[in-house]
């Protein structure tokens, strides 16, 4: 069916539309069919995959397990909230001789300034890191991502910057061309809600993301960054310069995830400490080993799932439960959690190469299994589970 | 400043009894790692399910009969909660490692994950969201030891971990298993060869660390007084630290680890308000110890102990 797109024009262009279409009307439908919070629920879908596709760079195409990524969304996240609130010119009297209403950078500063912000942040965290690899790695982005939320924490006193784990509040709602997006926006009688309106703004921003990562794919730097994950000593003995092309993984990736804590604060107006948790990075992790690593689409599918799945079961449980026994058995939270955690460890079993992984991945686990890498004999549950990868 | 040697004597001591429990937990993700090259995430968990099996244990008796000794209940807490995490120890690794041995290396770390999170809320169901608290049973007047204060089960804590952990050496480096699992963790293929069975030495190995990680969690519980069903996430994160701090795969290198982590920890939130004058409090503890970390790493890539390891192809 995809080759056939391919040779006819016309119904590549006719697919294009409807995709267009189906996505322009998608927070309608959803408003319609299931609620405003769900609204709420595909824009934070929309942050995940921003931000999956930011780690996917980074651990699928460099294969550098960064268990800190949340990090660079906290510094995103706080650099917005500290130029856009008045949360500075209340604490330093010299910032409120200069901005006597507080700091309130325009959109079109903020944006570009989280990615340059996190991606600083991001070679400096990168660069002591070069010479480890493997689990040593995970572990230490995984202590400079704890580092980073306990200086959050803590840097309100003696000098308050990050207000500790109170957070920072009253954050400038976005506004573009004097169009403010935290109220309802009427256009020719027709009312576009809040929530809406960050749809699109994050959707754009997801598909320039999107675009950004596939022409990176297939660059000279993307190759090189595959190359270095495949053999790193091998990458290095054809003339790649190892230690500049990690870097710049480790920066772009930051950048994404700067400009989507960014977005995140300004949509929830509200900073702290919490939302930047290991366990954040481990979910963002999880998108994109679920997903399918390394595949751009794999791991959009894996961020809408992960982001949306909790939720789904959320409002699945809780009536579930009252039908079935009339009352509230167990505790709601734990049981979506439970469930959860079920469903990774089976998608996980069942699909060990992600769900949706790319066709090389693919075909080279198919290969890994024939070359008797296996015993099945040894391994009984290998052959259901190699059964279920090869679909 | 002025410096007082009876609290820094305390701060050594706090910081071996709370490095004896790293040690303990950390040995559990080190003999993994050691043999499949896998961190499991979820030991930390075990480790939590552990403390709160033995305190539901040590509560009922407690209320059953208060006047028995205090090492009673303790034991009996303990000897059940071992049998616990040990089923528990062997069902992950046969349910959620073992089917993915060959998989990409990421995916059992998503199933681990996994692991972690369902035995998080199996333990919120069973247990509740509200810390529990240890009847009290432990005698709390301490020994003084030139100005510094010890209690009797904080030198239990420290011995019986240094006890443990000789058994252990000696059970890997002198014992027909421990033979047999020094060749799984050097070549699993070969080892199958010589005629060791491979899924029974890796299932032993998964068991022991959970046999160690639910002592661990007894002592951890019966040192703050306190347990709940958060507590193995932060607990397994510093044991992993430690484990990586003295080389991962190595066991000594893990006791190693465990204690420097401890030390470290409770003499840097002892002094480091004192060392940056005031600017960076107690409450900083947690990047003294993950500072540490990466410096180490930075300077040693393989840990304090660590053999370089050549890279996979």
């Amino acid at each position: 069916m995809l080759a056939a797109l391919k040779k006819n024009p016309a119904a590549k262009w006719l697919g294009l539309a409807l995709v267009v279409i189906a996505l322009a009307v998608l927070p309608f439908a959803v408003e319609a069919g299931a609620g405003r919070s769900w609204v709420r629920i595909i824009d934070f879908a929309l942050l995940y995959i921003m931000l999956a596709l930011g780690l996917n760079i980074v651990v699928g195409f460099a294969g550098l397990l960064d268990l800190g990524y949340i990090a660079f969304y906290a510094v995103g996240a706080y650099m917005w909230a500290l130029l856009a609130s008045p949360h500075l010119s209340a604490n330093f009297p010299a910032f409120a001789a200069m901005f006597p209403g507080g700091l309130h950078f325009p959109i079109w500063i903020l944006i570009p300034m989280g990615a340059l912000v996190a991606a600083i942040f991001g070679v400096l965290l990168g660069a002591p890191t070069l010479r480890l690899r493997g689990d040593y790695l995970a572990i230490v982005t995984l202590g400079f991502g704890e580092i980073i939320r306990i200086f959050l924490n803590n840097l309100n006193a003696p000098v308050n910057i990050t207000n500790g784990p109170q957070g920072i509040n009253k954050i400038d709602p976005f506004s573009i061309f004097g169009i403010p997006f935290n109220k309802p926006l009427s256009v020719f009688g027709f009312t576009v809600p809040s929530v809406a309106l960050y749809y699109y703004l994050f959707l754009a921003l997801t598909i320039v993301i999107i675009v950004i990562t596939l022409r990176l794919e297939d660059s000279r730097i993307g190759r090189a960054w595959v190359a270095i994950r495949e053999d790193e000593i091998a990458a290095k003995a054809m003339g790649i310069n190892t230690r500049n092309v990690k870097l710049l993984a480790f920066a772009m990736g930051a950048t994404f995830g700067g400009v989507a804590g960014g977005l995140f604060a300004g949509f929830q107006g509200f900073v702290s400490p919490e939302s930047f948790t290991l366990m954040e990075s481990i979910m963002v992790l999880a998108m994109v080993v679920l997903g399918g690593m390394g595949h751009i689409p794999g791991v959009v599918l894996g961020a809408v799932l992960l982001a949306t799945l909790p939720e789904a079961i959320r409002y699945t449980v809780v009536p579930a439960q009252k039908m079935l026994f009339d009352r509230q058995i167990v505790d709601p939270e734990s049981l979506r959690m439970l469930l959860f955690g079920l469903a990774l460890i089976l998608v996980m079993l069942y699909r060990p190469a992600g769900i949706w992984p790319s066709p090389v991945r693919k075909r080279e686990f198919a290969t890994a299994e024939k070359a008797g890498k296996l015993e099945p004999e040894q391994y009984p549950d290998r052959t259901e589970a190699s059964e279920g990868a090869r679909l | 400043m002025t410096f007082h040697p009876e609290i820094f004597l305390q701060q050594i001591i706090n910081g071996l009894v709370l490095g004896s429990i790293y040690a303990l937990v950390a040995l559990g993700y080190t003999m993994v790692y050691g043999i499949l090259g896998l961190i499991n995430f979820a030991h930390g968990e075990v480790v939590m399910i552990g403390a709160l099996t033995a305190l539901s244990v040590i509560l009922a008796l407690h209320g059953a009969a208060p006047d028995l000794p205090a090492a009673l209940f303790i034991l009996a807490g303990t000897l059940v909660a071992i049998p616990v995490t040990m089923a528990l120890g062997y069902t992950i690794e046969r349910v959620a490692y073992r089917p993915l041995r060959n998989a990409p290396r990421l995916a059992p770390l998503i199933t681990a994950i996994g692991v972690s999170i369902v035995l998080q809320n199996v333990a919120l169901l069973v247990w509740g969201r509200s810390y529990r608290s240890w009847p009290p049973i432990l005698p709390t007047t301490p020994h003084t030891i030139l100005g510094a204060n010890i209690t009797d089960l904080q030198i239990f804590i420290v011995l019986a971990a240094a006890a443990i952990m000789a058994g252990l050496m000696l059970l890997v480096n002198k014992t027909k298993l421990g033979r047999a699992m020094r060749a799984t963790a050097e070549n699993p293929a070969v080892a199958g060869l010589m005629g060791v069975n491979v899924n029974v030495i890796i299932s032993v190995t998964f068991v022991i660390g959970a046999a160690l990680g639910a002592i661990a969690g007894v002592m951890v519980s019966a040192n703050y007084q306190i347990a709940h069903y958060y507590m193995g996430f932060i607990l397994g994160l510093k044991a992993f630290t430690a484990a990586v701090l003295g080389g991962i795969g190595n066991l000594a290198g893990a006791m190693l680890g465990g204690l420097l982590l401890g030390l470290i920890e409770s003499l840097g939130a002892g002094y480091i308000g004192d060392l940056t004058g005031g600017f960076l409090g107690s409450h900083y503890q947690d990047v003294f110890a993950f500072f540490v970390l990466i410096v180490v790493l930075i300077f040693r890539p393989s840990g304090l102990v660590g053999e370089r390891v050549a890279e996979r192809a």
